[in-house]
C-alpha cells in the first residue's frame, strides 16, 4: 500500500446490509497511518457507509448488519467488547456541513475533554488552546473564546469542528464531504490544514471532488456499486490506474 | 464534460496529424534535394522555414489549453503530455531538414563529389522509421513503436561507417575537405532524425502503457 507497508486500518471482507440492501461487498482495504487516503465513485456507490463502519457510527442506523473484520492497529472494532467511546475518541469524524455544538466556542473545544473527565479549568484552557492552534483558529479566537460558535463564519465552523476532535486526540480523523460546504478559497485552506494534521493524524476523506482527492491525498480508493474497486497511490490512481472502470470513472466515461 | 474534453482532443489530433505530415515531407524533400542533387528544391525547403514552427506554437497552445480547462487525467493527461512532447520533437526534425538542405547546398558548390553509398541506405531507413512511427501514433501501435527503437541502431551503424569514408576521403582528396565536412554533418543529420524518431516511439510507449521505457533496456539498444 505505501512504501512501507504501514497500516492502520484494515477492512476484511467487510459487507454491510441495510436491511435487504447490500451496500458494501467484500471490501478488503488498507488504510496506512499519518497519510491522507481518499475515497471516491459516483454517487451512492457506498463512501460514507465505508466511513462510518470506521468508528461503528452505522450502529446508530437500525437497519445496518456488519460482517467481517475492521482492524484499528490489528485489533478487531467489530469484535464484542468494544468500547465505544474510547472508540470514538480513537477515530472522529468531520461532517459535510460544520455543526458546532449552540455553545461558546471554548466550551465546543472543551467538550470532548470534559466528556472524558478532564475538569481542571487551566488543564482545559491548555488544550483548548492547542486545538485551536492546531487548526490555525487560535491567532482569531484567542480573544473570542466566549463568543458563540455559531457566529462564525462555514470555515471558521468546519475549523473549530476539526478542533473539537483534534481536542480529544484522536488517532484516526475520517471526514465526509468536509469541503461541500465552502468556497474555493475556504476550501484551500482546509485542504492546507488537513495536510497539515497527516503529519500527525490518519485522515480518510470522502469526496466527490475529484481534484481534491488528486490534490491531498496520498492513496486513492476508488468504489463502484458497493465494492472497493482499486485502491492504491493517488498519483498511480490519476496517472495510470490498473483497472478500467477507475479510468472510466475519472476519465468522466461513466453512466 | 468529457464531451467538452473530447471534442478538444479530436482537434488536437488533427493539428498534430497535420503538423507530422508536414515534417514527414519536409525530411523527405531534405533527402530527395541531396540524393539528386537538387538545390532548387533545397533552396526552397529553406525558405519555407516558418510554416511548421507556426504548427508547433499552435499544438502547444491546444496542450496548455485543455491542461488548464480540462484538468485531464489517466489516459486523457498521458495523451496530452505525449503529444507536448512530441510537437517537440516534429520540430527538431524539421529543424533538422531545414539543416540539412543548407548543407546540401554546400556540398553542391564540389561538382566532382561523390556522396557515400550508405548516405542513400540511411535516407531511406530514416524516413522508414519516421513513417512507421506516425502511422504507430495515429493507430496507437506499440509493436510497430517498438521496431522503430530497434531500427535505431542500425542508422547508428550506417552514421559510422558514412564517417569513416569521409575520413578516408579527406586523406585521398584534401581540396575536399569543406564539402567531405558537409558531409558528415548531414549524416549525423539523418542519425538525429533517427533519435528523435525513436523518441516518439517512447512517448507513444508511455502514452499506451503508462510506463517510461526511456533509458531502459527493453527497447534502446544504445546502452
Ligand atoms: N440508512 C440507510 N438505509 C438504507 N439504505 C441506505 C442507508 N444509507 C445509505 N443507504 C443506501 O446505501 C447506498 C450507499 O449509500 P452511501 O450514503 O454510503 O453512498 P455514498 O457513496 O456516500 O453516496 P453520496 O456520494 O451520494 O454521498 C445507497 O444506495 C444508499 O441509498
Ligand atoms: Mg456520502
Amino acid at each position: 500500500m505505501t512504501d512501507n507497508g504501514q497500516v492502520k486500518i484494515r477492512t476484511e471482507r467487510l459487507n454491510l446490509h441495510y436491511g435487504a440492501f447490500h451496500a458494501l461487498k467484500d471490501v478488503d482495504m488498507a488504510v496506512p497511518p499519518r497519510m491522507i487516503t481518499s475515497i471516491i465513485g459516483p454517487s451512492g456507490c457506498g463512501k460514507s457507509t465505508l466511513l462510518r463502519c470506521l468508528n461503528r457510527m452505522n450502529d446508530l442506523i437500525g437497519t445496518a448488519r456488519v460482517t467481517g473484520r475492521i482492524l484499528l492497529d490489528g485489533k478487531d472494532i467489530l469484535a464484542g467488547g468494544t468500547a465505544m467511546t474510547s472508540l470514538r475518541r480513537r477515530v472522529g469524524m468531520v461532517f459535510q456541513r460544520p455543526n458546532p455544538f449552540p455553545l461558546s466556542v471554548f466550551d465546543n473545544v472543551s467538550y470532548g475533554p470534559r466528556v472524558h473527565g478532564e475538569l481542571d479549568r487551566r488543564r482545559l484552557a491548555g488544550i483548548v488552546e492547542s486545538a485551536l492552534r492546531a487548526t490555525g483558529l487560535w491567532e482569531t479566537l484567542k480573544d473570542r473564546l466566549n463568543e458563540h460558535a455559531l457566529s462564525l463564519s462555514p470555515e471558521q465552523q468546519q475549523r473549530l469542528c476539526i478542533s473539537r476532535l483534534v481536542a480529544v486526540e484522536p488517532e484516526v480523523l475520517l471526514m465526509d464531504e468536509p469541503c461541500s460546504a465552502l468556497d474555493p478559497i475556504a476550501t484551500g485552506h482546509v485542504e492546507d490544514l488537513m495536510k497539515n494534521l497527516a503529519q500527525n493524524y490518519t485522515i480518510v476523506i470522502v469526496t466527490h471532488n475529484m481534484q481534491q482527492a488528486a490534490r491531498v491525498s496520498d492513496v486513492t480508493a476508488f468504489m463502484y456499486l458497493g465494492r472497493l474497486i482499486e485502491s492504491g497511490p493517488t498519483k498511480d490512481i490519476f496517472v495510470k490506474p490498473k483497472e478500467k472502470q477507475t479510468e472510466d470513472y475519472i476519465t468522466g466515461r461513466f453512466g | 464534460m468529457r464531451i467538452l474534453l473530447e471534442r478538444e482532443i479530436d482537434r488536437l489530433k488533427k493539428l498534430i496529424l497535420g503538423m507530422s505530415a508536414e515534417v514527414e515531407s519536409e525530411v523527405h524533400t531534405a533527402c530527395n534535394a541531396l540524393l539528386q542533387r537538387d538545390d532548387k528544391t533545397a533552396q526552397a525547403l529553406i525558405d519555407d522555414v516558418d510554416k511548421v514552427d507556426t504548427m508547433e506554437l499552435d499544438v502547444e497552445e491546444e496542450c496548455l489549453k485543455i491542461l488548464a480547462l480540462h484538468q485531464p487525467v489517466a489516459a486523457d493527461l498521458r495523451y496530452i503530455v505525449s503529444v507536448m512532447k512530441i510537437n517537440r520533437d516534429l520540430e527538431r526534425i524539421s529543424d533538422i531538414a531545414v539543416h540539412m538542405a543548407e548543407r546540401t547546398l554546400k556540398i553542391f558548390a564540389e561538382p566532382d563529389l561523390l556522396l557515400p553509398a550508405q548516405l542513400s541506405d540511411m535516407s531511406v531507413r530514416v524516413q522508414a522509421m519516421l513513417k512507421k512511427v506516425l502511422d504507430a501514433f495515429v493507430r496507437l501501435d506499440v509493436e510497430a513503436a517498438r521496431n522503430v527503437c530497434m531500427a535505431d541502431s542500425e542508422v547508428d551503424t550506417l552514421n559510422r561507417e558514412v564517417l569513416r569514408q569521409v575520413k578516408e576521403g579527406v586523406l585521398r582528396k584534401p581540396e575536399q575537405f569543406d564539402a567531405l565536412l558537409q558531409v558528415m554533418h548531414v549524416s549525423r543529420h539523418l542519425e538525429r532524425i533517427a533519435d528523435h524518431a525513436t523518441n516518439i516511439a517512447e512517448d507513444l510507449i508511455y502514452m499506451v502503457e503508462g510506463r517510461i521505457v526511456r533509458h531502459s533496456p527493453e527497447v534502446s539498444d544504445k546502452g
